[in-house]
This record gives structure tokens, sequence and C-alpha cells, in this order.
């Protein structure tokens, strides 16, 4: 008998069940959540990869819907009919990189679309309303080095705006002066090491303030005084790794909360024990697990947010 | 206008649709509407659900800065009444911080004549007294008394600050923000750090009611691994963990080290590294 089927158990068969029927929801949920559809399908995905179980989904069906919401702007929207955004442009690349579908579009053409929001000062806007944030900067670095066009933009600038985001915490915002935030870090930290200039970050004091997330229950919160939530397993674990002070944490006290975050009945994760599930947190559940090892997940890559066999794929497979 | 605009406020349901706040703004655009409409606008859809939504804060602020200065006191006093709501709501602290930087920019005098700098550091003290665990007022106040014109920059603030601040951990020393709060205010002069008394004075205090708390032991490491000399209150303390006075000067900095490993259990690798790069001249 597996020394795992204790109480803690992963249920990976409950948790692809539950993924597969949130494709065929229609209810008011799934309604509300229509715009940001194909961050919602990378996440399924990805957590589908991890668990072994990409072969359920019909990859071809999932690829031309991918491609229908591409603009002619280069740029891709959440969903069917909706407006371009670099969160679902990179939500987009990083599926096709899942699939190995990369092939499919013209990486010219998006990387242009990526290179008209940057700023002058370096920053990124999301889409052509100018909301600045440091999770586009992270989008535009992200989905470009997947395209290999890394050097289609001002690297130089967005790495320094990204440090000017630094707080006296060693933490990062926003904007300039924004208070530091787990899944703000994640993204500035992660746009370091895509870029290689994780010499921006004070490494020692930045993992301290990460490793301070862990509260009790033995989850991790996002900043100072708040709860814990299962998906800051992810962002500020990634930050951690990345750093290379995920030692700093008890990894097995966060590995329990995460499993008893489960809805074992019904499948999913959800943000603290017996709330609602849904794809987000399970997806942030599942590849925290996978950064604590656990057993039968695949790994994934810290910065990228993809199985690291993908990651492998996009850099020493064939370039494109 | 009004027809559409009541047809698309039904469509808010959706609350999160981007397409909706997009083709607001076209409208609003075409029609060369006068923005201080929109802005009462916002007082009917500004429910409680509605304020974690990124999507009424952008568009808020899209608002705000095509208005620019006139915008300045109902912004700054919008986002008061948000945060009265949810004192830890991250878009409003950065909408105003935005909002902030834009008038500086824009309109010094007039910011002076509105009393908004000084203000704002009046509004975080108001609001870290109703709600002192408040970390984006904390937040808030660093940026404030950094950023200013008219506060002089942090060295001139140091002082009021860290009365401030160890007021705040006195009275709740398990809160974290203002510890870290009182590190940044050193950020980058260590010798000020180490010969302020105030430092070790609140360590010292909060020590002496209870010797686990693990912010306090912490800032003592670090006063200790930058050259902070042990005085007799620091003795007495450490010798409530059981360790005699006649223990060298240059051991303190280790013994804090082993104390935490064993209060805070779950940092204990933590506390072995900061015990493996003690500076030579402490361990």
């Amino acid at each position: 008998m597996s020394s795992y089927t204790r109480m803690g158990e992963l249920e990976i068969e409950k948790h692809t069940q539950f993924i597969m029927s949130v494709e065929k929801k229609k209810d008011f949920d799934s309604m509300v959540m229509e715009h940001l559809r194909m961050s919602g399908a990378y996440w399924g995905l990805t957590t589908l990869d991890l668990m072994g179980k990409l072969d359920a989904v019909n990859r071809e069906e999932v690829v031309s819907w991918v491609l229908q919401c591409q603009h002619d702007c280069g740029g891709f929207s959440g969903n069917v009919g909706h407006d371009p955004h670099i969160l679902y442009t990179l939500s987009a690349i990083q599926i096709l990189a899942l699939l190995d579908k990369l092939d499919t579009i013209d990486a010219d053409k998006i990387s242009a679309y990526i290179v008209g929001l940057q700023q002058e000062d370096g920053s990124f806007a999301g889409d052509e309303w100018g909301e600045i944030d440091t999770r586009f900067s992270y989008c535009a670095v992200c989905c470009l080095s997947i395209l290999h066009r890394l050097d289609k933009i001002d690297v130089g600038k967005a790495i320094s705006y990204v440090a000017s985001c630094k707080n006296f915490d060693g933490g990062f915002g926003c904007t300039p002066g924004g208070e530091s935030h787990a899944g703000q870090i994640f993204c500035c930290v992660s746009a370091f090491a895509i870029s290689g200039a994780l010499t921006h970050v004070d490494r020692d004091l930045l993992g301290w303030w990460l490793c301070e997330r862990q509260v009790k229950s033995g989850g991790l919160n996002g900043r100072p005084e708040k709860l814990a939530d299962v998906c800051y397993s992810w962002w500020v674990l990634s930050s951690l790794t990345i750093i290379e002070r995920v030692h700093w944490i008890d990894k097995e006290k966060l590995k329990t909360f995460i499993l008893d975050c489960q809805d074992k009945e019904h499948g999913g994760i959800s943000d603290r024990p017996d709330d609602a599930v849904d794809v987000f947190h399970t997806f942030f559940g599942i590849a925290g697990l996978s950064l604590l090892e656990y057993p039968g997940l695949k790994p994934i890559d810290p910065a990228y947010a993809l199985p690291v066999h993908v990651v492998d794929r996009l850099f020493f497979g064939q370039p494109h | 206008m009004g027809e559409m605009a009541h047809g698309r406020q039904r469509d808010l349901n959706f609350r999160t649709s981007v397409r909706v706040w997009h083709f607001r703004r076209l409208i609003l655009e075409s029609l060369q509407s006068d923005l201080r409409d929109e802005m009462k606008f916002f007082e009917l859809v500004a429910n409680k659900g509605n304020h974690k939504n990124y999507q009424i804060w952008h568009h808020r602020r899209w608002v705000a800065e095509k208005l620019g200065t006139i915008a300045a006191t109902s912004e700054l006093q919008f986002t008061q009444e948000v945060l009265s709501l949810d004192a830890k709501n991250y878009h409003a602290w950065s909408h105003r911080q935005e909002l902030s930087s834009h008038i500086i920019f824009m309109a010094q005098w007039a910011l002076q004549a509105l009393g908004g700098w000084e203000n704002e550091l009046e509004y975080c003290r108001e609001l870290l007294e109703v709600d002192i665990l408040n970390n984006s007022a904390w937040n808030q106040r660093y940026f404030v008394i950094t950023k200013s014109p008219f506060l002089g920059g942090l060295p001139a603030m140091r002082d009021s600050e860290v009365s401030f601040c160890t007021n705040a951990i006195i009275e709740n020393p398990d809160n974290e923000s203002p510890w870290r709060f009182l590190r940044g205010l050193y950020k980058g002069d260590n010798e000020a750090f180490v010969n302020d008394p105030a430092i070790s004075k609140v360590c010292i205090c909060v020590l002496e009611k209870n010797k686990n708390c693990v912010f306090a032991l912490s800032l003592l490491l670090d006063l200790l691994c930058y050259g902070f000399q042990p005085t007799p209150d620091l003795n007495r303390i450490l010798s409530t963990w059981g360790f005699s006075g006649s223990e060298s000067d240059q051991k303190y900095a280790n013994l804090v080290c082993l104390i935490l490993e064993k209060v805070d259990p779950m940092r204990a690798r933590y506390w072995i590294w900061r015990r493996d790069s003690l500076p030579s001249h402490v361990c």
C-alpha cells in the first residue's frame, strides 16, 4: 500500500475530472469569467500536463479556439469576440508552447504587438488603454522569450523600470512605490530571471520577506497580516526557488496546507480549506506541489510557469 | 449618452468585462462628455462589491487624468472613502499614489494650495489609528515621507518617524509592518541604525514583556551584526534565557540566532543561515 494513502493524498483523478468539467459549464460564474477564458485554459491545461493527463484533451480543438482569439494587431484576447490584452497574449503563447504548436502563429506579428505596448520609461501597458503594471512587464518578457524574440524590446529599459518598483523591504509592487505583494514579486523576479538580471534582487532581504509569508497553518499569505491563500503557494514559492532560498520555509507544513485545500469528493482546490474550488487555485496548488517535488507530478519551471520539459523543448529543441 | 449608459449599467453585472469599459470610454470621447459627470457615475457603481475590480479603477484613473488637477481633491477624497470600507484595498492605494505623482508633476502649486501631501501623511496616521495592522498604510507612509517635496525627505523625517513607528510597535509588537518600516528608515545607513538608541530601546522594551517576540529578536540580531555593543539592559534580557553575563560580547549574536531557531521553528533554516553568515567580528 502506498505510504501516501493517508488524509493528505493528492487526488489526481478527481482534479482531472474537475478540470475537464469546467470546460462544459454554462453557469453564471463561467459567464462572468468568459473574458479571461484564455488564462483559465492555460491554468487547466498546464495542470493536466503536470499530472500527466494532457492526453484527455482534444489538442486540435484547443489550438483552433486559441487562434480564433488572435486579432489583426497580433495580440490575443481572453475569448472570441473580446479585445486583445497582453495578459491573454502570454496565456495563448504558453498554451501553444505547452501543446508544441508554436509553428501555427506568426511570431514576428505577436512581437510587434508587444513592442508597441512598451512605454518611454520601459514599462508596459496591458492594452491600448494604457494601464501600467509590472505584471505586464513580466508578460512581455516571458512571451517574447518563448518566441525567441526578447531582443525586439528595449530590455535594458524594461528591466530598469521593474527595478524602480523595488521597495524598502526588498519586495516589488505594481508601480514605483506600490506596496510589496507576492504576485507582483513573482512577476518582477521572473522578469529579472528571464532577462538575466537577477542582480537587481537583494536575495537575502527578499528571501526573508518571502519566508515570513508562512503563517501558523503552514500556508502562505501575499503580504503582511493577510490570510493564507493557496495561490501564494505558487507566487511565493516560485520566487523563493528562483532566488535559491526555498529551503527557508517549512515545506512539509506547506504541502499539508495545500492538500487540505482539496475538494476530495468533487475535485479541484480552493484558496483555503473548505472554501469553493476553482481552476485558478487548482493550478496554483498543484504547481506549488510540483515545486515542492510532490511525487507523481512533473517538474515546473518557476519563471516561465510551464512544465520543465516544455521549456527544455523551447530552448534545447529545434529553434523556430 | 444617458440611454446607452443605463443599458450598460445593467450589463455591469458582468463587472469584470473589459469591453464594457472600453465601449464606455469610446462613447465619452466621441461625445466629448463633461467628465465631471462621469465622476458622479462612479458613485452609482461604487458599491462594496466593485472595489476590487481592476477595470473600474482603471477607468476612474483614465477619467481623473483627463480632468487633471480639478480631480485632485475629489479623487483623494474618494479613495479615502473607499479605504474606509476596506483598509487593505490594494487598488485604491495604487490609484492614490499614481494620482499624487501625476499632480506633483503637473501642478506643484495646486498641491500646495490643496495641502495634498501634508494631508496624505495625516491620513495615513488616521488610517493606522483605525487599523494598525494595515500594511498598505505603512507602505503609503513610506512613499509619502520619501517622495513628498514638502517634508524634506527621509533624513529630515527620520527622528519623528522612528518615534511614530516605535510607539506603534509597543502598542502591538506582533504586527509585522512597523518592524519592517523601522528597518526601512535606516536603509543604507547602518551607522545611524546602530547608533540610534531608540532601536535597542524598543527591542528591549518588547522583549521585557515577551522574550519570545521574533520581530524584536530579529531586529536585535541585525543591530548586533552591525556592531551594536550590548548594554547592561541587554545582558539582563539575555540572562533570562539562561546565558550568564560572563559570556564574551562576541557570542551574543550567536546566542540570539540559537534562540530564534527555537522560538521560530518554521523558519529554522533561515536562522541557521543567519548564524552561519554572522560577520567574523561578532561570532
